[in-house]
């Protein structure tokens, strides 16, 4: 599987799961099957750039680096949308996400994708 | 009667011990070692202009027997090309009668003293590159018999190689077996008189038990010497790939063969195995905590 891909499919779930942790605070569990889809696509777009990166540059560091920095932007840009009554999260929303970002990083730059290609070359 | 001073006696008997080199290609730079049935000296091999090492049997040991186990390790290191064991170019025999063998002089530090000052994981990779010669020996039939931390070199570029295949035996060698070995490194049923290519797991599991002193081993590390040199060698490793795979398993943070972990121990050594992404999900939960409680205030 390619790192995009890979990004992709763990931005998604972790999306989800992110997403889920709103059912933890009341005032906002009534939206949260909007929210649940808020953060599935915000980690599939993260996932997607942060595999996209981890393809392009083979650094665990600067793999985290630029997670939290694509989580933070996406995290950023949900967050100012506010909610139904004016009230914008920032924190709740930032934090969280752009540590979701830095896994997702971590994730890509660790995720070897010769084992794949070696699995399909050996039955191939 | 004149007795002789202790140092003429010394010098005479020395002499009488120095390889007579007439009529070959080598040069005496110097002893450098001496075992039970000869010695070792640098030599220079004038047709090449190289140093080698030449191991001669001791003019006391000309006996048939002697020269016969020296021409069977010549032999036997003819047919084990391998990077991990001292290639030998010569063999013959001098004007003295006496029988050589001209191997690789290596350079570098023996495992036990290199075992002093380096760190657990290099041991283990060094360990590792141990089992490799041994491995390709066995494939070959061929069975050391006397590993031990002495006969094993660490060179200068990080090279290992095993070295003293003097006692070395095919498998399928008939007749009982002369007890020869070093104690703590030789299987019991080596003692008994016979042996195996298990024998030789037997003295690899003592080595790593060498190579890991002290309370503080990692009880995974601890079972795989144990395994390795269990008494009963039905219970050992099977063949030395297994044990340097369970070594390299190790050492990437994966559960072995020799040691069933509990739970906590599996979390503990995932743990220790992923500390960034166990450190990115730690401060996750937390943030996630602090956020919820701050929320509710």
């Amino acid at each position: 599987m390619n790192k995009p891909v890979y990004g992709l499919i763990l931005g998604g779930i972790l999306g989800i799961f992110d997403g889920l942790t709103a059912w933890f605070t009341p005032e906002v569990r009534a939206g949260i099957i909007g929210i649940v889809i808020g953060s599935t696509f915000k980690g599939v777009i993260a996932g997607v750039c942060i595999g996209y990166f981890a393809k392009k540059v083979n650094s665990l560091p600067l793999g985290i680096l630029f997670g939290l920095a694509v989580g933070t932007f996406l995290a950023f840009l949900i967050a100012r949308m506010g909610t139904e009554n004016g009230n914008h999260y920032y924190f709740a929303i930032m934090l969280p996400g752009s540590l979701v970002g830095a896994i997702v990083g971590y994730a890509t730059q660790k995720h070897d994708v010769k084992m794949g290609k070696r699995a399909v070359s050996s039955v191939g | 009667m004149e007795w002789l001073p202790d140092d003429v006696v010394g010098h005479l008997s020395k002499m009488i011990d120095t390889p007579d080199l007439t009529g070959t290609k080598y040069e005496l730079i110097e002893e450098i070692g001496r075992g039970g049935m000869g010695a070792v000296y640098l030599v220079r091999d004038s047709h090449l202009d190289r140093v080698v090492a030449l191991k001669v049997l001791d003019s006391a040991e000309t006996d048939e027997f002697a020269t016969a186990r020296m021409l069977m390790e010549a032999k036997i290191l003819a047919a084990l090309e391998h990077p991990g064991i001292v290639p030998i170019h010569d063999a013959g025999t001098l004007a003295d009668g006496r029988f050589y063998c001209a191997m690789k002089f290596v350079k570098g530090t023996r495992l036990d003293r290199y075992a002093a000052s380096a760190a657990r994981s290099d041991l283990l990779r060094v360990f590792t590159r141990i089992c490799e010669p041994v491995a390709f020996a066995h494939v070959q039939h061929v069975v050391h018999c006397d590993l031990k931390p002495e006969n094993i070199m660490v060179g200068e570029f990080g090279e290992v190689l095993v070295l003293d295949w003097g006692i070395a035996r095919y498998e399928a060698e008939p007749g009982g077996l002369s007890i020869a070995g070093t104690r703590g490194y030789m299987a019991p049923e080596q003692i008994r008189g016979t042996f195996e290519a298990r024998s030789d797991i037997y003295a690899l599991g003592r080595i790593l038990n060498f190579l890991m002193p002290g309370s503080n081993v990692p009880k995974a590390l601890r079972a795989i010497a144990t395994k390795a040199a269990n008494s009963d060698p039905g219970l050992r490793y099977a063949s030395v790939p297994e044990v340097s795979a369970d070594i390299a398993r190790f050492l990437d943070g994966q559960p072995i063969s020799a040691y069933e972990e509990s739970l906590a121990e599996r979390a503990a050594r995932w743990i220790a195995h992923h500390k960034t992404l166990s450190a990115l999900l730690l401060t996750y939960i937390l943030v996630r905590t602090g956020i919820f409680f701050a929320i509710r205030r």
